[in-house]
């Protein structure tokens, strides 16, 4: 095999540059700006908020790992997933397991988690995606029907329809993590790993190389792109970031119950990555700010609540098809826009 | 040229059939290293399936390719490529989300190395080598003419430019041998000039190219051989003068049957 220094280098003549596009100031931006965003966040617990409003803000950056994630498998990469909250559960019940059942230590649940997700997300992501269209759509959508009734179905384990209880709360020596307040800065400081691992995926050449996968697979395979490598890490990557956001739900809440784990969450998912913005970095924090405070918000309106919610949904997805994200951009080019 | 240069690709035997038509068959032919060769035929005579074999996208049903004296005829698409197989798509096929300079770097793939953890953790080499990534993007920019374009969304290039972005993308991974479909289609008379020229700055750095093209003042001004297909079937081929006045050539272009 020829070595790529054997290859005429088109451009040998041409120096660098060295000048830097518009681009590369954008994503300084951004970093600091994710930075700020979650600095803001990190004193909720400190201003003596009751138990539940920390808890909402543990569920918003619960949320936020979980549509986060999800926009980069399908808004950057393109690959459908239906079962999103399945590698979800699959991680909650994985560490509830670990903790209530086995009785080791709590903080194992966390790895442990992240690890049942991804061997998961390896065995469905082998067949599924190494063929082009929506077998992952079809695939995925099948294993959360099956965890669904595992979850349901192994009493023993999952504590079945009642729910997984027993769950031993992590603890620091002597310091427990048993309250919200206490809980939130882990679940804080894993959120913005999270957040911030993603940004640098999508901005680096592996991100370059899933978001061309996203619009032309061919393309992307002519200029010497493994799409079936990368689409595998990506949805690895991410059922493992679902697993975690899943470890965090059981040791928050010290409870786990199959309902929140099926079908109609993973679709909710999808509908949030669509709302908050389609392949938008921004738009997760929208997403996951709206799935967290609507059902709050709409409380009130009992019965009518998944009507407004779904009426909105869709008002929004019809003035503004590139989500939430996309208005806060109609806002900036207006505010940029050349005035006499 | 007085003495033959090596054989870059060598295409033997190939054939591809679609259900009952017979898209390519049984085709012979070889292309020189360092020389510009151009694929002619009426539509539907089998050049884009040609070069999707070439390139991988479909399986030929007989047949090898060789890339210098390698079969590649087997490997996967993006293995063809690493390989040194470069190529355009005659229906575009731009990341138009991107930004047209995105569109390069994704161009730079095969000749950089960060992987998805040096990636995550933002690695002094990931970003020195983003760096260098973004500079010989630029320059392929300058070098096709859309350097003004760099910071756009390359789905708001024209026709012509969104062309030439492809052919900066394909050229960013380096490639020895150049496939370009159809890269004048479309575009203006002017633009097919820029083209020509573009093609053949680039032969003379040392690419060699495979063309394939409608625009016969383009074929003829920048090619030193043509390969001259109907229905799948080579009917010509030879130097540019010498296949203009062949009779079958003619009697293809012309739509006269010959019974023979």
């Amino acid at each position: 095999m020829a070595k790529p220094s054997d290859a005429v280098d088109p451009i040998a003549a041409v120096t660098d540059t060295g000048t830097r596009d518009p681009g590369g100031r954008v994503f300084f931006g951004a970093r600091s700006a994710l930075l700020l965003f979650f600095l803001a966040l990190l004193p909720i617990p400190l201003f003596g908020f009751n138990d539940y409003i920390v808890s909402l803000g543990t569920n918003f950056l619960i949320n936020l790992i979980l549509i986060a994630s999800l926009n980069v498998l399908m808004g950057y990469c393109g690959q459908i997933s239906l079962g999103h909250a399945g590698f979800y559960g699959l991680g909650a019940y994985a560490a509830g397991i670990v903790s209530a059942r086995l009785g080791v230590n709590p903080w194992l649940g966390l790895p442990i988690a992240c690890l049942v997700s991804a061997l998961a997300a390896l065995v469905i992501g082998i067949p599924a995606l190494r063929l082009r269209g929506h077998y992952l759509a079809m695939a995925t959508l099948g294993f959360n029907a099956i965890l669904a009734v595992l979850f349901d179905q192994l009493v023993s384990w999952t504590g079945g329809p009642n729910g997984l209880l027993g769950v031993k709360p992590l603890a620091l020596g002597n310091f427990v993590l048993s309250s919200q307040a206490r809980i939130f800065p882990l679940v804080w400081l894993c959120a913005a790993l999270v957040m911030f691992a993603l940004l640098n995926l999508i901005q680096s050449r592996v991100g370059r190389a899933i978001r061309a996968i996203a619009t032309s697979e061919v393309a992307a395979q002519s200029l010497g792109i493994d799409a079936f490598r990368y689409k595998l890490i990506v949805f690895v990557l991410t059922a493992a970031m679902a697993g975690l956001a899943g470890s965090l739900y059981v040791e928050s809440n010290l409870y786990a119950s199959p309902e929140s784990f099926g079908f109609s969450p993973s679709i909710l998912l999808v509908a949030m990555v669509a709302l908050g913005g389609w392949a938008r970095y921004g738009g997760a924090i929208l997403g996951a700010l709206i799935y967290t405070g609507a059902p709050e918000l709409l409380r009130t309106f009992q019965d009518a609540q998944l009507l407004i919610f779904g009426a909105g949904m869709i008002a929004v997805l019809l003035f503004f098809p590139g989500g939430l994200a996309a208005v806060g951009d109609s806002f900036v080019r207006f505010w940029q826009r050349p005035r006499p | 040229m007085s003495e033959t240069p090596p054989t870059l690709l060598d295409v033997r035997g190939l054939a591809c059939r679609f259900g009952g038509l017979q898209a390519v068959a049984d085709l012979d032919f070889a292309v020189r290293a360092g020389e510009i060769k151009a694929i002619i035929g009426p539509n539907g005579a089998g050049k884009t399936t040609l070069f999707n074999m070439i390139s991988g996208v479909i399986a030929p049903s007989a047949g090898q390719i060789l890339l210098s004296g390698e079969p590649i005829d087997r490997l996967p698409a993006f293995q063809r490529a690493r390989r040194g197989l470069g190529r355009t798509f005659q229906n575009l096929q731009i990341f138009r989300e991107m930004t047209v300079l995105e569109n390069v770097m994704v161009g730079c793939h095969t000749r950089s190395h960060c992987g998805t953890a040096q990636a995550i953790l933002r690695t002094s080499s990931a970003r020195s080598e983003e760096h260098a990534i973004r500079g010989r993007s630029q320059a392929l920019l300058a070098r096709v003419g859309l350097s003004e374009r760099a910071g756009e969304p390359a789905g708001s290039l024209s026709f012509g430019d969104s062309k030439l972005l492809e052919i900066a993308r394909a050229l960013a991974a380096s490639p020895r041998l150049l496939l370009l479909d159809e890269p004048a289609a479309g575009t203006s008379h002017d633009a097919a000039l820029r083209v020509g020229e573009l093609i053949r700055e680039l032969n003379r750095d040392g690419l060699t190219v495979l063309l394939v093209e409608h625009n016969m003042g383009l074929v003829m001004d920048v090619s030193h051989s043509i390969l001259v297909l109907d229905h799948g079937r080579k009917i010509a081929e030879g130097r540019p003068a010498a296949v203009r006045d062949d009779p079958a050539v003619l009697a293809a272009y012309l739509g006269e049957d010959d019974d023979a």
